[in-house]
């Protein structure tokens, strides 16, 4: 069997859904080998069919661009055809610089990818969903090898638990050049699922007046994740990293229920692929309607403690 | 700050896309590719463009801010945008085998355009080179030309800024990586890349928009900037495309003190609970 290459930027504990759905793909194109700058990373590499696992000498980590060294060394030595990584923007990075040295095709945001590695690069179909879900398209790469980044939330991820793979360190370390770190501050990890990968996304706009307290509420009850409009986190009430958007990310979860959110464009392009829409406005005119499978005009102030009294009173 | 910094002059390339106006409908065309027929100065590059403007303005050197844009001939209208908004000078390679361009193509033709539109600077003094583009473009929204561009530049790379300045020949860049802020420094040259969270872009006022007419742009075709069909040939291709069906307006009630229940029920009949 061919490998699939797959690259992960980082690796925390454990793999993220999205991480975990692109060792799926990985699996059902070929013979999935992991490279990675992170250290350590074989516990949570413990899946059937993760046999092959590559790390630099040390940890390399982003915008370091050693890490493009140790993807192509681990290109050389797996001999894959096909390399697959998250659509995150360190992964996307790494990676189109990768099919530069490669001179390889790049195709970023896939939701879907459909062939068999061994056919060669080429014979392979990577779906996307662009201008801002406006347009299926299907697309190839005319050259290989194939380098595509994968949406999260595209693939069911179905791995079972195995034993922790070897991990083989290639002679590639961490470097500075030209790019030095002066300082890094974590971003506040959420106890809720990830934006990008929840199954439901509560989303909150201008019309939160300051107050998300409402909506974090409704999304403890619904295990949901946490949206926002631009409007909302530029105005500080919630972190620039909630924004759903344009500019902030894509989500495509179960159901969106968006509260207190106009629905301009930009909002639109990162919600409108959801599978159900809801929308609590005051504003009967408000385009968000346009897209709602469901729609309640009225004061989300009002509605989100009508919900939350009905979605306790039917838990008990 | 080094002496030598404050007395190399700066010049900073911004590339500007002509891009379909993300608030009307875009469409792809029989032949797969994106209609161009209309267009506007992508928003995203609003940002960089402010950025460069900003480090013109604070900085004790010479700096000379130049937007370069890659595109049919409609695109000269972006440049047009970016001269009024305040660039000094603009550059605009357009040739026909650059149609249908992915990122791979995009980005050996604009390294051409860059080198090219460095090497126009004063000849006596070597200035110290800055790329800025946008976080995406609005419509391939790869993000990825950035990347490809620093690579074949072989300069440094970092993206998604949030904050930017100049100190001596290095930018000091705020970034969002997955799960933390980053504070980084980049040599010079090097690619930047700046989101819309970076700054509050200017708008053209009549004075800029009249001292534009008296800026030049110089167009080039391929050949111009030292490069061949061949070089720019595209390594995918897309094979496919399907406008998605439009998402229709479902039933809309009016909160009569029972919305939320109704949003509820609405959902376990749905399923999605
Ligand atoms: C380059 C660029 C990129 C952008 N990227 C994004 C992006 O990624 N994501 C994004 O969201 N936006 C983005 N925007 C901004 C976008 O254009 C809109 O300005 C923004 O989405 C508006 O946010 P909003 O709907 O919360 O606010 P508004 O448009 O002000 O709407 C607020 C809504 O709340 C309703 N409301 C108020 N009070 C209540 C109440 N008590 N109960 C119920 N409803 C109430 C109002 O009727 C109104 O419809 C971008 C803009 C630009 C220029």
């Amino acid at each position: 069997m061919s490998a699939v290459l797959v690259f992960f930027d980082a690796v925390d504990g454990s793999l993220s859904s999205g991480q975990q759905e692109l060792l799926t793909l990985a699996a059902s194109l070929g013979e999935a080998h992991v490279v990675t700058g992170a250290a350590d990373p074989s516990e949570a590499l413990a899946f059937d069919g993760v046999e092959v696992v590559w790390t630099g000498e040390s940890e390399i980590s982003a915008p370091d661009p050693a890490l493009v060294d140790l993807l192509e060394t681990a290109v050389r030595e797996s001999g894959a055809d096909v390399v697959l990584g998250t659509d995150s923007a360190d992964s996307t990075d790494a990676l189109a610089r990768l099919a530069v040295r490669l001179e390889a095709g790049l195709i970023t945001d896939a939701v879907g990818v459909d062939g068999d590695a061994s056919s060669g690069a080429t014979s392979l179909t990577v779906h996307k969903s662009v201008l801002a879900g406006g347009y299926t398209t299907s697309a190839q790469v005319t050259s290989g090898p194939a380098v595509i980044t994968v949406r999260p939330n595209s693939v069911e991820a179905a791995l079972s638990a195995g034993a922790a793979p070897e991990v083989t360190a290639l002679p590639v370390s961490a470097s500075s050049s030209g790019v030095e770190v002066l300082g890094r501050t974590e971003l506040e990890a959420s106890e809720r699922p990830a934006l990008t990968e929840a199954r439901v996304v509560v989303a909150g706009g201008r019309g939160m007046d300051g107050n998300f307290g409402p909506l974090e509420e409704l999304a403890d009850e619904l295990g949901a994740a946490i949206g926002a409009s631009r409007a909302a986190t530029d105005a500080g009430w919630i972190d620039h990293a909630a924004q759903v958007g344009q500019t902030g990310v894509t989500v495509s979860p179960q159901l969106y229920l968006s509260a207190g959110i106009s629905g301009a464009v930009q909002q639109r392009a990162g919600m409108q692929t959801a599978q159900t829409i809801v929308a609590i406005n005051k504003d009967e005119d408000a385009p968000v309607f346009e897209i709602a499978d469901f729609g309640v005009v009225g004061d989300l102030f009002e509605v989100i403690p009508q919900m939350l009294e009905e979605l306790r009173r039917r838990k008990t | 700050m080094a002496e030598s910094a404050a007395a190399t002059p700066l010049h900073i390339i911004v590339l500007v896309k002509w891009v379909p106006d993300y608030q009307l409908e875009r469409r792809i065309a029989e032949d797969r590719r994106m209609d161009r027929s209309g267009g506007v100065l992508s928003e995203l590059d609003e940002y960089p463009l402010e950025a460069a403007l900003q480090i013109r303005e604070a900085a004790e050197r010479p700096v000379r801010v130049s937007a370069l844009t890659l595109g049919p001939s409609g695109a000269s209208a972006s440049a047009k945008k970016a001269l009024q908004i305040g660039a000094d000078d603009a550059f605009h390679l357009t040739d026909d085998a650059l149609a249908g361009a992915d990122v791979a193509a995009t980005s050996v033709a604009l390294r051409g355009a860059v080198e090219q539109a460095f090497a126009t600077g004063d000849e006596e003094t070597e200035a110290v080179r800055l790329v800025l583009t946008g976080m995406a473009s609005e419509d391939g929204e790869t993000s990825a030309v950035p990347a490809q561009l620093a690579e074949r530049l072989g300069v440094a790379l970092v993206t998604n800024a949030t904050g930017i300045s100049l100190e001596g020949d290095a930018v000091v860049v705020d970034r969002i990586s997955a799960s933390e802020q980053q504070k980084v420094r980049a040599d010079l040259p090097a690619v930047v890349s700046v989101t819309d969270q970076a700054n509050d872009p200017r708008y053209p006022n009549f004075k800029a928009i009249m001292a534009a007419k008296k800026k030049t742009t110089t167009s080039w075709a391929l050949s111009e900037v030292g490069l061949t069909a061949d070089d720019v040939a595209s390594r995918t291709q897309v094979t496919a495309a399907a406008p998605r069906p439009p998402r229709e307006a479902g039933e809309v009630i009016t909160d009569e003190g029972d919305a939320g229940k109704r949003i509820v029920e609405f959902l376990a009949k749905e399923r999605v609970l």
